[in-house]
C-alpha cells in the first residue's frame, strides 16, 4: 500500500440475504482512494452507492474481502471498536442531513465531541470553528426547522468535520437542494477538499456535482469502472 | 471518550424533548399509569383506614376478657359470677367507683342508611359504669350520656352519619323496644365511633338475656401487667375464658376485611398494571420506532448501545413517573378522607372509617408505576440498541 493511499477496499463482496432471496451488491469490488483526494462515485439507483460508502464508513461489514481506512482494517472489527473508530476517524454527511430536530445548530455540530475527551470549553471552541468554516456562525442558537435545507446540510457537514477527521462520506449531500444551494455545498466540500485536505468520497447523480471532484468512478453491476456506463 | 453519563444525558435530552411529537402515545400511556397507580393507592387507602378506624384509640393497657375459645364477642357468653371474678382480678385500674372493668353485651341492629335507604347492621353495645373509665378517649359531643336504667342510647358519631334516624333526640325503635337518642360521641377516630351505647342491664332486659353479658372491657394498671393479669384469669379454675389485648383483639377481627380489602385491591392494581404495562411497551416501541432515524444517526455518528438504550429507559420512567404523580395526586385529591363504612365480617356490621392515603402508599403507587415503566421500556430499549444502523438509516 503506498504512503498516501487513505482507503483501500480490497476485493469486496456485498451480499443481502433477504428471505431465500440473495442479492449479490458488491462483488469483487477494489478501490483505492488516496488522501486528500475527492472523489466522486456515480452510478444508477440501486447500483450499491451507499452501500460501498456504508462500508468504508464502517457502518456495515463486507461479506468478503478487506477494508482499510487510514492504516486500520475495519472487517472483523468489534461493533463497539467500529462505533468508537467512526466517532473519531469519519465525517458523515446524508442527503436528508439527519440532524436532530430537538437541537439547535451548535448542539448537533457538538453531538460528535460528546464521544471525544474534550472539555466544555474545548468542545465550544470547536463547534464555534465548524460553524464559522460552513458560514453559518449566526445560526448556531437556531433549530432545523428554522433553518433552509441548504443551511441545515451545513451544519451537517460543520457536525461531520468538527472533529477534523481526515475522511468525509457525503452520501447525495445535494440530492435534497436546489441548483443554487447545491452549488453552494459543492463549493463547501471542494474547498474542505483544498484548503483543509479532506479525503472525500460523495455518491451523486448529479453529472454538475461530480464535475467539482477530482476524480468520479461509476458503479454499475457490482463494479466500478472509470467509464460511464451505457 | 467523554463520561457515558453525558452521552447518555444528551440523548436521553433529545429523547424528551421530542415528546411533544409523540404527545398521542405518550399521553396515553401517563394516563394509563396514573390510573392505575389512583386505583392502587385508592384500594390501599381503604385496607389503610379501616386498620386505622379499627385499631385507632385503642390504649396498650385495654383487655378484652370473652369465654375461652371463642375468637369474636358474637360468639362469647359470661355469666355474672364470671364477670364478678374478673372484676376482682388484681391489676386492673381503679377509680373512685371501683376497677375499670365494663361488662359489657351486643347485640346488632337494623338500621336505614342515610345514602340510600336500605337497612343495615349497626353494632348496639350494652356497656357497664366503668366503660367510660376503660375508654377515656370516649367524648360526648352533643347532648348527655344516657342515664342507667331507661331505654336511652347514645351514638358514635360514625355511625350518626351513616345512619338515618341517629339525630340528637329522635326516637329509634328496634322490635319492641324504643330507644331516645340522648347524646353523640367520638371515640378518638376509633371503632366505638361505629355503635351504639346503652345500660348493658337495660339491653339484657330489652333482649332476655338475663343477667348475661359477652365480654369485659378492662383496663390494667400498666401495659406490662398483662401476662400475670392473663394468667391469673386462665388459671382460675372457676373461670373458662379468653384474655386478649383489645389492639390485638381489634386487629383480629380487621385482619378479614383488611386481607381482602388488600388482596383485591393489589389483584386490580396488577392487572391494571398488566393493562398500563402493555401500553408503556406500545407507547416505548412508538418512540424507538419515531425516534428510528435519530437513534441510526446516533450510531452513525459513534454512540455506543449503552446511551441509547437508557434515553429509552429514561424516557419512559419519566412518563410513568408523570402517570404515577398524577394518580398518586388524583387519590390523595379525591379520596383521602373521603369518609365511607363497610361490614365488619366478625361482627356483620358497618364500621365508618375514611380512607386513608398516607405517605407510605403514596409511594408504594409512584414505585409501581416507575416498575412499570422501567419493564415498559426494556424491551423497546433493546429493540433500540440493536438496530441495525445502516438499516435503519435508509428507510426513511
Ligand atoms: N439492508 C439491506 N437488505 C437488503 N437489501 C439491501 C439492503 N441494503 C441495500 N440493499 C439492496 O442493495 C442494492 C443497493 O442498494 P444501495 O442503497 O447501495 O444503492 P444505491 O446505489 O445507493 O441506490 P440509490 O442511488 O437509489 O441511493 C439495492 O438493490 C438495495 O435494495
Ligand atoms: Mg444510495
Amino acid at each position: 500500500m503506498s504512503d498516501n493511499v487513505w482507503v483501500s477496499v480490497r476485493g469486496v463482496d456485498k451480499v443481502f440475504v433477504r428471505g431465500s432471496e440473495s442479492i449479490h451488491v458488491l462483488e469483487r469490488l477494489s478501490l483505492e482512494v488516496r488522501q486528500g483526494e475527492f472523489l466522486a462515485l456515480m452510478g444508477p439507483s440501486g447500483s450499491g452507492k451507499t452501500t460501498l460508502l456504508n462500508l468504508i464508513g464502517g457502518l456495515d461489514r463486507p461479506t468478503s474481502g478487506e477494508i482499510e481506512v487510514g492504516g486500520e482494517r475495519l472487517d472483523g472489527m468489534s461493533e463497539r471498536r467500529l462505533a468508537a473508530w467512526r466517532a473519531r476517524q469519519v465525517g458523515l454527511v446524508f442527503q436528508l442531513y439527519h440532524l436532530m430536530t430537538a437541537l439547535t445548530a451548535e448542539r448537533n455540530v457538538e453531538l460528535p465531541l460528546l464521544l471525544s475527551p474534550l472539555n466544555r470549553l474545548e468542545r465550544r471552541q470547536h463547534v464555534a470553528t465548524a460553524l464559522a468554516l460552513v458560514g453559518l456562525k449566526d445560526r448556531a442558537r437556531h433549530y432545523p426547522s428554522q433553518l433552509s435545507g441548504g443551511e441545515q446540510q451545513r451544519v451537517g457537514i460543520a457536525r461531520a468535520i468538527v472533529t477534523d477527521p481526515v475522511l468525509l462520506l457525503c452520501d447525495e449531500p445535494t440530492g435534497d437542494l436546489d441548483r443554487k444551494s447545491g452549488d453552494e455545498i459543492l463549493g463547501l466540500l471542494q474547498a474542505l477538499n483544498r484548503e483543509h485536505g479532506k479525503t472525500i468520497v460523495m455518491v451523486t447523480h448529479d453529472p454538475h456535482a461530480s464535475a467539482r471532484a477530482g476524480r468520479t468512478l461509476y458503479l454499475n453491476k457490482g463494479r466500478l469502472s472509470a467509464e460511464m456506463p451505457e | 471518550m467523554t463520561h457515558p453519563i453525558l452521552q447518555a444525558a444528551a440523548v436521553t435530552w433529545i429523547s424528551l424533548r421530542t415528546i411533544p411529537q409523540r404527545r398521542g402515545s405518550s399521553g396515553a400511556a401517563v394516563f394509563g399509569i396514573a390510573g392505575v397507580v389512583a386505583v392502587l393507592v385508592g384500594t390501599l387507602s381503604i385496607a389503610q383506614g379501616f386498620r386505622q378506624a379499627m385499631t385507632a384509640a385503642v390504649a396498650p393497657e385495654n383487655v378484652v376478657v370473652l369465654r375461652g375459645g371463642v375468637d369474636s364477642e358474637m360468639l362469647s357468653i359470661l355469666g355474672p359470677e364470671e364477670v364478678r371474678v374478673v372484676e376482682d382480678t388484681a391489676g386492673l385500674a381503679r377509680d373512685a367507683r371501683g376497677a375499670l372493668a365494663s361488662a359489657e353485651l351486643y347485640v346488632v341492629i337494623d338500621l336505614p342508611k342515610r345514602s340510600s335507604g336500605t337497612d343495615a347492621n349497626v353494632p348496639l353495645r350494652g356497656v357497664g359504669p366503668a366503660a367510660y373509665g376503660v375508654r377515656p378517649e370516649v367524648q360526648i359531643t352533643a347532648g348527655r350520656r344516657f342515664e342507667p336504667g331507661r331505654s336511652e342510647i347514645i351514638a358514635g358519631r360514625g355511625a350518626a352519619a351513616e345512619f338515618a334516624g341517629l339525630d340528637l333526640g329522635s326516637r329509634v325503635k328496634v322490635g319492641r323496644n324504643e330507644w331516645t337518642v340522648v347524646g353523640i360521641f367520638s371515640a378518638g377516630g376509633g371503632l366505638a365511633e361505629s355503635e351504639i351505647w346503652t345500660d348493658a342491664v337495660v339491653l339484657q332486659d330489652a333482649y332476655e338475656r338475663d343477667q348475661s353479658y359477652q365480654a369485659v372491657y378492662a383496663r390494667l394498671d400498666s401495659a406490662g401487667q398483662f401476662d400475670a393479669f392473663k394468667d391469673a384469669l386462665t388459671s382460675d379454675p372457676r373461670l373458662n375464658v379468653r384474655v386478649v389485648r383489645q389492639a390485638d383483639y381489634y386487629a383480629e377481627q380487621a385482619e378479614a376485611v383488611d386481607r381482602l380489602v388488600t388482596v383485591l385491591g393489589t389483584l386490580v392494581a396488577a392487572l391494571m398494571g398488566m393493562g398500563a404495562l402493555f401500553g408503556a411497551l406500545n407507547t416505548m416501541y412508538t418512540s424507538v420506532s419515531a425516534r428510528r432515524r435519530e437513534i441510526a444517526t446516533l450510531r452513525a455518528l459513534g454512540f455506543g448501545g449503552g446511551p441509547v438504550v437508557a434515553s429509552v429507559l429514561l424516557e419512559s420512567l419519566v412518563l410513568a413517573l408523570a402517570g404515577g404523580a398524577i394518580g398518586a395526586g388524583l387519590a390523595c385529591g379525591l379520596l383521602d378522607g373521603y369518609r365511607a363504612s363497610t361490614l365488619n365480617w366478625q361482627s356483620f356490621s358497618q364500621v365508618a372509617f375514611a380512607f386513608a392515603v398516607t405517605p407510605q402508599l403514596l409511594l408504594e403507587g409512584v414505585a409501581y408505576a416507575a416498575g412499570i415503566g422501567l419493564i415498559g421500556g426494556a424491551f423497546p430499549a433493546i429493540r433500540a440498541a440493536r438496530l441495525p444502523v445502516a438499516v435503519a438509516l435508509r428507510d426513511l
